[in-house]
């Protein structure tokens, strides 16, 4: 192994504010119980430190050979590709059955629009009928009752003409 | 680890690398130098220089043949335990060489060689991460092996059975723990318990303050204590 260094780093010690200083029974315990642990975390980076030398050198001193590495690729590039060429077409259909959605709504509102208007063209020319209709008769009575029955001015010379 | 100084002329004049301890043909003196490379002025050459500029040229060659081989492994180690891919630690551990080779005339010497390799491929890794993100559709293929698979590597040394599959859980932890890191925490605490380094080296390897480097290494570990800890 090739080491700089053979000396551990010590970890830090965190320390733990807030606890209540327990009795020295308690206070040795728990000091055993942390060197313990300081113990156990040192191991476990020195096992760390070496396994990650170990694993460093062997694939350093490994020989290397030029392989072609598109055959090893193929299947996860196509799943990947694949995956994404079905979530463009999803979004893709998404998109149009979105915009048919809307035409077909659009249609639909100008139909409804159109017969309203129609509806209320009507309504208007009725209204419209029935006042020109009205007036008429308002006229026919007015005119009526203004100008004098037709027999009139002779009735006055009959009068007239035998006194 | 210090490096020697050599003659400016040699050390504008030095070899394209093209592995580790292979070299190109040297440079002709006074070919142009890559872009972006400081160049140094150029007083009056020295009767030696004058002389002789395809010794010089050969002695920085060899130079940096010799800062390669023995900072390669280092540099490959860092990248390896960074990014868990053999492949991926190799082609990156060419380009921290490959641009330490365009640098190389421009290095003061203000750290050490090491810290100053350490913070190219570093800051490499970083970029890695970044394009890496952008181009998913490029790469979809990640050489990286998982905790499980890095952690069976143990030297078998004078240990029993149970020692080395005690040691492998611990491991298995310690990288898991590692997983979880940010990239910074990750790469402090590699420096340090990996690589060794001392908190001033690492500082100036990864261009932060002490404080931080005290700072992101003590949220590290407490993650590392609480995961192995936790196993218990």
């Amino acid at each position: 192994m090739n080491l700089r260094n053979s000396r551990t780093p010590e970890p830090m010690r965190l320390e733990k504010p807030g606890l209540e200083k327990p009795g020295l029974e308690a206070r040795g315990l728990e000091t055993q119980e942390l060197e313990a642990q300081e113990k156990e975390l040192n191991q476990a980076l020195a096992n760390f430190r070496q396994s990650v030398h170990a694993w460093s050198e062997a694939e350093y001193s490994r020989p290397r050979s030029l392989a072609p590495a598109a055959p090893h690729r193929s299947w996860r590039t196509a799943s990947a590709w694949a995956l994404g060429c079905v979530l463009a077409a999803g979004s893709l259909a998404g998109g149009l059955y979105d915009r048919h959605h809307h035409q077909e709504l659009a249609a639909a509102a100008a139909r409804e629009a159109r017969a309203q208007q129609s509806a209320a063209e009507q309504q208007f020319q009725a209204a419209a009928r029935q006042q020109d209709e009205k007036l008429f008769a308002d006229m026919d009575r007015d005119v009526s009752q203004e100008v004098p029955s037709a027999m009139e001015p002779l009735a006055q010379l009959m009068d007239e003409t035998n006194p | 680890m210090s490096r020697m100084r050599v003659n400016p002329a040699r050390e504008q004049a030095s070899t394209p690398v093209m592995a580790a301890g292979t070299l190109a043909k040297p440079m002709q003196p006074g070919a142009p130098m890559e872009p972006g490379i400081p160049m140094e002025p150029q007083g009056p050459m020295e009767p030696e220089a004058q002389i002789a500029p395809q010794m010089a040229d050969e002695l920085a060659a060899r130079e940096f043949e010799g800062m390669v081989a023995a900072n390669r492994p280092h540099i490959f180690r860092l990248l390896l335990a960074s990014t868990r891919d053999v492949d991926l630690a190799e082609t990156l551990t060419q380009e921290c060489f490959l641009k330490a080779h365009r640098s190389w005339g421009s290095f003061r010497g203000e750290s050490s060689v090491m810290t100053w390799l350490m913070r190219i491929a570093i800051n490499l890794e970083k970029d890695n991460w970044r394009n890496r993100r952008l181009q998913f559709w490029r790469q979809t293929r990640t050489h990286a092996v998982d905790v499980d698979e890095a952690s069976e590597w143990l030297p078998s040394g004078e240990r029993n059975a149970e020692q080395q599959l005690l040691a492998r859980e611990q491991v298995q932890h310690v990288w898991r723990a590692v997983e979880k890191l940010s990239g910074r925490q990750r790469t402090i605490f590699l420096l340090r318990y990996v690589e060794e380094m001392e908190l001033a080296e690492i500082a100036a390897a990864t261009g932060l303050s002490e404080g931080t480097v005290k700072a992101h290494l003590s949220r590290g570990l407490s993650k590392v204590r609480a995961e192995v800890g936790g196993a218990r």
